[in-house]
């Protein structure tokens, strides 16, 4: 090769690494509305897809969707919102939100909200940041609970378990018939936190659950000992190996009829059922611990939109999420996506599943929504300290003492830097 | 050429360069240098720096002074079982991997039968990503649907992956299948090119096969050692797709680069504390680097 080719090589090879950023730079036009998406999976994205044409039709703008892969959109978030967002993108309610609305990297959309309708208090509540301005135009959300299969339920005579103690009792039995009583895989890291929030807010209530995720409380407190110590006594029900199984697995075992129970979300354990077996899918509250918190409280991930403050085309995003916060825009995405539960009180309901019918009065007659583990406290200590951390307990769950100072040492250490 | 070479020779005092020969010389050292700075020394002094504040990516950088470090050597669970398993790594690929690929390499060399075929089974996988690996790995390995489990049955299958005393040395076996090939077609090269006459000579002198391989073909081999061992060294430091395809690598798979990226992707990143493990990894390098070097240079003057 001579020096010329050489050189050449190499101002091609620099062309090639600068040129996907000059060209991302542009990818936002005048015209048009840009959508960052991370509904990469094909049901909700097809979903997300109608609604965004009936938008289009409805009022002659266009909408481009970039859709991004789940996982990586989330790891990417920060960037992505310092560079070159797009007008509107996808993500979800509650801390999650609020963190991205403190550093100033969010449009506050105070002024919309004053024209919704059909909102619940509940529901506005998470889609304020700190500074008590709304960032968030709610789309979906769906709860978590104790899925089970009809059938195996009534072939072996079960009852649905009200208090702790039925539930622990109902496992035993299902042992003794057989079955694995709790289908459980915690291999992505995050599901087991739904059981762990459970056990925290029926024994220690909604508000010590919130106030320990802000970090105001401490996590080798005698009440989080307790929580540990409770899931403790249900691991021998639990399927083994849960750090090496994902969810999809775990759920898999329940449509299998091996396994009897799962804590999962409601779009989790669906897909992974038949569709002759869906019908057979049904779910109850998570049991009470504590008469004096009862199953008052219900989690209940709510996803929806922001607008980035780098929005180029202001009046559009916020023409498209006032759109996408009226009970049409809604029904239309169901009607793909049956996985989820629309939030404003004006969907129309007719076309639900029975098990979507259920969801929705679980969550209507809740006194407290959770968002979930991961988008209660601060991403960072969720990812860094908290998945490790509950891992460890499900592959070694005696040392609780251990486990729980270790928490607080590094909760400490996080929730001081600023 | 030669015609310079005269001229100083028979001018002694100090070279002269044209103004061309300046800007030509400048062009070519000045491109590589303002690249290795901007793409090397860069990044690396800002880690080096980053790594004594606190920053989250998007606030202001805040000086912490030694906290990060202090932190991160009492305060972080994973930190120790990372560095434990980096060494792991460097003493598993370098004692066992790289000395089996060896024995391979001097028994294809030996022309056993089929040894076209075992050479080529051999080298396949050193074709795959290790990212790849880590998803064959998993299909072979799963708890509830992998093949070794279907296989063994039994009412209690075993958790190769979910374990975590036990999935580090899958992932280990499974890094070896990738990491002896490669080993093993560096040394056949390196056979190759042993003058036969050497090994003859030894054998007239009474030494026995064995003798005749330590004494005489290894040392020959020395080159080919010196690539080994530094390919080695590279491959376990930066051991990172295969654990974090198969959990993140997490659970008993802590790698210092997983901990890197786990504190520095993210929403909320830990930029500051996630530069401070990646300095660790840095003078962990930094060790074997100089080393390699200092050898490297002593052999240079022997010569």
């Amino acid at each position: 090769m001579s020096r010329r080719t050489l050189l050449r090589g190499a101002a091609l090879g620099a062309g090639a690494v600068a040129l996907p950023s000059l060209l991302a730079a542009c990818s936002s036009g005048p015209n048009g509305i840009t959508m960052g998406s991370n509904a990469s999976d094909a049901v909700p994205k097809k979903a997300f897809a109608e609604a965004f044409q009936a938008y289009e039709k409805k009022s002659k703008k266009k909408v481009t969707v970039n859709t991004v892969n789940h996982e990586n959109f989330q790891e990417n978030i920060n960037r992505y919102l310092q560079g070159s967002p797009d007008d509107v993108f996808m993500w979800f309610a509650g801390n999650r939100m609020q963190y991205f609305a403190q550093k100033g990297l969010l449009t506050d959309i105070s002024d919309l909200w004053r024209g919704f309708d059909g909102f619940s208090e509940a529901l506005k509540k998470q889609s304020t940041g700190l500074d008590g301005k709304q960032y968030l135009v709610p789309y979906y959300y769906y709860p978590w609970a104790v899925f089970h299969r009809k059938s195996v339920f009534q072939e072996k005579g079960y009852d649905i378990p009200k208090t702790f103690d039925q539930y622990r009792a109902l496992a035993e039995q299902m042992q003794k018939d057989g079955l694995v009583p709790f289908a459980f895989g915690d291999k992505d890291g995050w599901p087991a936190m739904g059981t762990f929030d459970y056990l925290n807010m029926r024994a220690n209530g909604y508000d010590f659950h919130i106030a320990l995720m802000s970090g105001q409380k401490a996590w080798n407190s005698p009440q989080v000992k307790q929580v540990f110590d409770l899931w403790r006594g249900l691991m021998p029900y639990h399927q083994k190996g849960a750090n090496g199984r994902t969810w999809q697995e775990a759920a898999q075992a329940l449509a299998q009829k091996k396994a009897g129970m799962t804590v999962l979300g409601l779009p989790h354990p669906g897909q992974q059922f038949s569709a002759a077996d869906r019908e057979d899918l049904d779910f109850f509250p998570f049991p009470e611990i504590d008469p004096a918190h009862g199953q008052d409280a219900v989690e209940a991930p709510i996803d929806g939109f922001l607008m980035s403050k780098k929005a180029k085309d202001k009046d559009g995003a916020k023409d498209l999420l006032t759109f996408l916060a009226t009970p049409k825009a809604e029904d239309i995405y169901l009607r793909s996506d049956p996985n989820n539960v629309a939030v404003n009180s004006g969907a129309d309901t007719a076309a639900y599943t029975p098990l979507q019918k259920k969801a929705v009065q679980l969550v209507s007659g809740a006194r407290q929504i959770s968002q979930f583990m991961d988008r209660d406290t601060r991403p960072d200590f969720a990812s860094t300290v908290m998945i490790q951390a509950i891992q460890q307990f499900l592959s070694a769950p005696d040392d609780i003492d251990g486990l729980v100072n270790d928490i607080e040492r590094q909760k400490k250490q996080i929730f001081s830097a600023k | 050429m030669p015609n310079t070479r005269a001229r100083r020779a028979g001018r002694p005092g100090p070279r002269r360069h044209t103004r061309r020969d300046l800007v030509v010389l400048g062009a070519l050292l000045g491109i590589p240098i303002l690249l290795d700075l901007a793409l090397i020394w860069g990044p690396t002094l800002a880690s080096v720096g980053l790594s004594f504040t606190t920053w989250d990516g998007i606030g202001d950088i805040q000086w912490a002074g030694l906290k990060n470090y202090d932190n991160l050597f009492t305060n972080y669970p994973q930190f120790w079982p990372a560095v434990r398993h980096n060494l792991l790594w460097l003493v598993f690929l370098g004692l066992l991997a790289a000395p089996f690929g060896l024995l391979l390499a001097v028994l294809i060399d030996r022309g056993v039968r089929f040894s076209r075929f075992y050479q080529s089974t051999l080298y396949m996988p050193v074709v795959l990503s290790l990212a790849v690996v880590g998803f064959i790995a998993q299909l072979i390995l799963s708890r509830d649907q992998g093949a070794v489990n279907a296989v063994i049955g039994g009412r209690n299958p075993t958790d190769w992956l979910g374990n975590p005393g036990l999935n580090i040395w899958m992932v280990l076996l499974a890094a070896c299948w990738r990491h002896t090939g490669y080993v093993m077609i560096l040394y056949l090269a390196g056979l190759k090119s042993v003058d036969p006459g050497l090994k003859e000579a030894a054998a007239l002198d009474g030494a026995s096969e064995r003798q005749a391989f330590f004494r005489v073909v290894l040392p020959t081999l020395r080159p080919v050692n010196v690539i080994v061992g530094v390919i080695t060294v590279i491959e376990s430091l930066r051991a990172f797709d295969i654990v974090y395809a198969i959990n993140k690598g997490r659970n008993g798979l802590e790698l210092l680069s997983v901990l890197v990226t786990d504190n520095i992707i993210g929403e909320a990143s830990r930029i500051g504390f996630g530069s401070a493990i990646a300095v660790v990894l840095l003078l962990v390098s930094l060790g074997f680097i100089v080393t390699y070097l200092v050898q490297e240079l002593r052999g240079e003057q022997q010569r």
